[in-house]
C-alpha cells in the first residue's frame, strides 16, 4: 500500500515537486497499478530461468584502448552555465 | 598478550578503490591520465551521460577486479550484470550510477593481518564494480555559496568497492587492514595510491548495545585512524549516560578531528536499482586459471621468501615487503653486497629517512647503497657517517663516493686513534681522576674529546674501549 506520505517522499527522492494537495490522488493512482502488477505474482515461475537481459548477448567486452575525448569547448558546447571550463549550477551542499 | 575488547567494538569497513592503472574508464575510452589536465578534457558522451550514448565494459577492468578477488581469497561469481544506482546529484551526469547489486564480481575472502593480539582473519564479504562519480567545486564559503564548478574527467573512472565482514575491532587494526589491503593492491599494479582520491574509506562502527553508525569519505589510513577513535569515544559517552545511539550516517571533519551527523536513517536515500540496460551479463568465471597464472607473488609470500632465501629477521622483511618498491631496490642491493647487512640499512635506516622526508625509493640509486654498505662492511666508514651519506645523498644529491670524500669520512687510521687517546688523556688528567674515582660521564667526556680531535671518523665504541683499557 502506496500511502500519501510514500507519495510526498518519493517525489523528494525523484526531485519532482508536486502539489501536496495531489497526493491522495497519486497514492491511489499508484495502488491501482501495484495492484494490476500483483496479477503477476500469481504465475508460478519457480521454474523458469530469471532474464538477465533481453538479448542473449553475454561477455560484451572492449579492450583498455585509448579513443579521442571531447575538447574542452566540445564538452561545454550545449551548457548554458559555465565557468573557467566548467560546468556550473546553483550551489549544492 | 590478549585483547578483551571489553566495548564490544565492531568495524566494518568499505573501501572505494580507483582502478587507476587502467589506461581507460571503466565504460567509455577516455584516457584516465586526468590528474594534471584542464577540467572537462577526458570526457566523451559515454562518461557525460548524453542522450544514446552506448557503454562497453572494459575488459581489463574486470580482469583487474577478478584479480583483487583472488589475491583477498574471494570467489568469482558464475553470472554478474550491472545495476542502474539512482540518485539525483549533479556529480553524476546520468542521474544514476552504474555498479552492481545482488551479484557482486567477487565475493567470501578473507586477509589476515597483525591484529591487537596475533594474527587476525578480516572477512572480506564481496568486491563490486562500479564508475567514480565527477567532482565537485563548490565556490564561495559553505553557507554563503555563490554556485558550484562540475569537471567530468572523473566520471566513469572504474571503481572496486570492497566490503569487509565487520570483523575489526579496533582503529588500529582498521588502519593495519588499510594499509595491508593498499599493499596487495600495489603489488598487483591496479592501483596507483599516490594519485588523488585513489582511496576511499567508509567505515561502520557499533559499540556493545548501540547501534551501528557509517562514517562517510575518509581519504587517509590516518584519517580513518583519527575518525574511529573519535567515533568511539562519542558511542561511549552517550552509551555511558544512558542516551541511545542512533543509526545514521556521519562525516568525518579532517581538520578538526570530529565525526558530524549528515543524515539519520530515516532521511536515507532510496538508491530503487534495477538492471543496466545498456550494458549484457558478464560470465567471466572461466577466465580465473589464466589471472591467477598471472597474479605477481603477494606481500605475505614475498615476506617468506626474502626470509628464506637472505636469511633476514622476520622485522626486517616485513618492513621492506610492505613497500613493493623498497623490496625490489632491496633485493637489487642484496644481489651485490651482504644481504643481512643491507637489510639493516634499508629497513631500519634507509626507509625511515626517506619517511622523514615524504620522498619513495626513487630518490635513491642501487649502486649508492650498494657502495655504502660495502665501506660499512670494508670498515672503512663508521655507521655515524653512513647515516650522515644517506642524508645527504637525499637532502642534496650526489653520489656516495664523493660524499664520503667531500666530507672527509672516511675512518681515519688506528694509529691516528691511538695518538688522538694519547692527546686527550695527557690534556686531562682530572676527567681520567673523576672516572676512576667513579664517575661514569668522565668517560664519555673523554671520548668525545676524541671524537672532537679525529672529527667525528672515529668509531666511538672502540675510542671508549681504548679509554678504558688504558686507564683502568
Ligand atoms: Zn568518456
Amino acid at each position: 500500500m502506496i500511502t500519501e506520505e510514500d507519495v510526498e517522499r518519493i517525489s523528494w527522492l525523484a526531485r519532482i515537486e508536486i502539489d501536496s494537495s495531489k497526493s491522495k490522488e497519486y497514492a491511489e493512482q499508484l495502488n491501482s497499478i501495484l495492484d494490476y502488477f500483483q496479477q503477476l505474482e500469481e504465475l508460478d515461475t519457480s521454474d523458469i530461468e530469471p532474464t538477465y537481459h533481453v538479448d542473449d548477448l553475454v561477455n560484451v567486452l572492449r579492450s583498455d584502448d585509448i579513443k579521442p575525448s571531447f575538447t574542452q569547448e566540445e564538452a561545454l558546447e550545449n551548457c548554458e552555465n559555465k565557468k573557467d571550463g566548467y560546468f556550473k549550477v546553483p550551489g549544492i551542499m | 598478550m590478549s585483547y578483551s575488547n571489553t566495548d564490544g567494538i565492531m568495524i566494518g569497513l568499505e573501501i572505494h578503490v580507483q582502478l587507476n592503472r587502467l589506461k581507460t574508464k571503466m565504460f567509455c575510452g577516455c584516457s584516465t591520465q586526468y590528474h594534471s589536465s584542464p577540467p572537462n578534457t577526458h570526457v566523451c558522451p559515454v562518461c557525460l551521460g548524453l542522450p544514446g550514448a552506448l557503454p562497453v565494459i572494459n575488459q581489463k577492468a574486470v580482469e583487474s577486479a577478478m584479480k583483487v578477488g583472488l589475491a583477498l581469497n574471494c570467489e568469482i561469481v558464475e553470472q554478474t550484470q550491472f545495476h542502474r544506482k539512482n540518485y539525483y546529484y549533479p556529480d553524476l551526469p546520468k542521474g544514476y550510477q552504474v555498479s552492481q547489486f545482488d551479484y557482486p564480481i567477487v565475493s567470501n575472502g578473507k586477509v589476515a593481518i597483525e591484529g591487537e593480539d596475533g594474527e587476525l582473519v578480516i572477512r572480506i564479504r564481496r568486491a563490486h564494480m562500479e564508475e567514480d562519480p565527477g567532482k565537485l567545486i563548490h565556490m564561495g564559503s559553505i553557507d554563503k555559496s555563490k554556485g558550484t564548478l562540475i569537471d567530468y574527467n572523473r566520471s566513469g573512472m572504474a571503481l572496486l568497492e570492497i566490503v569487509t565482514e565487520p570483523d575489526i575491532r579496533s582503529p588500529k587494526e582498521a588502519r593495519r587492514f588499510l594499509d595491508k589491503l593498499r599493499n596487495i593492491l600495489e603489488y598487483l599494479d591496479v592501483f596507483d595510491s599516490d594519485l588523488e582520491g585513489a582511496m576511499r574509506v567508509d567505515a561502520n562502527i557499533s559499540l556493545q548495545g548501540g547501534d551501528r553508525t557509517e562514517i562517510k569519505n575518509i581519504s587517509s589510513h590516518k584519517g580513518a585512524e583519527r575518525a574511529l577513535l573519535y567515533e568511539i569515544m562519542r558511542q561511549k559517552n552517550l552509551l555511558r549516560r544512558g542516551e541511545i545511539v542512533t543509526m545514521e550516517t556521519r562525516h568525518f571533519d579532517e581538520a578538526r578531528g570530529v565525526t558530524t551527523s549528515m543524515r539519520s536513517k530515516e532521511e536515507e536515500h532510496d538508491y530503487r536499482y534495477f538492471p543496466e540496460p545498456d550494458l549484457v551479463p558478464l560470465r567471466v568465471k572461466d577466465r580465473t586459471e589464466k589471472l591467477l597464472q598471472e597474479l605477481p607473488e603477494l606481500p605475505d609470500a614475498k615476506k617468506e621468501r626474502l626470509i628464506s632465501q637472505y636469511s633476514i629477521s622476520d622485522m626486517h622483511a616485513k618492513a621492506l615487503v610492505s613497500n613493493l618498491k623498497i623490496a625490489n631496490f632491496y633485493e637489487e642491493v642484496a644481489s651485490e653486497v651482504n644481504p643481512k647487512v643491507a637489510a639493516t640499512w634499508i629497513a631500519d635506516v634507509l626507509k625511515g629517512e626517506l619517511n622523514y622526508r615524504d620522498l619513495t625509493i626513487d630518490a635513491c640509486k642501487v649502486e649508492d647503497i650498494v657502495q655504502l654498505v660495502t665501506m660499512i662492511m670494508e670498515n672503512k666508514i663508521t655507521d655515524r657517517s653512513a647515516v650522515e651519506v644517506i642524508r645527504t645523498l637525499l637532502d642534496s644529491g650526489g653520489n656516495c663516493m664523493e660524499i664520503v670524500e667531500k666530507k672527509g669520512l672516511v675512518k681515519v687510521e688506528d694509529n691516528v686513534v691511538e695518538q688522538a687517546v694519547d692527546d686527550v688523556l695527557g690534556e686531562n688528567k682530572n676527567a681520567i681522576n673523576d672516572y676512576l674515582n667513579g664517575k661514569e660521564q668522565s668517560l664519555n667526556f673523554l671520548v668525545g674529546q676524541v671524537m672532537k680531535k679525529t672529527r667525528g671518523r672515529a668509531d666511538p665504541m672502540i675510542v671508549r674501549d681504548i679509554i678504558a683499557n688504558r686507564i683502568k
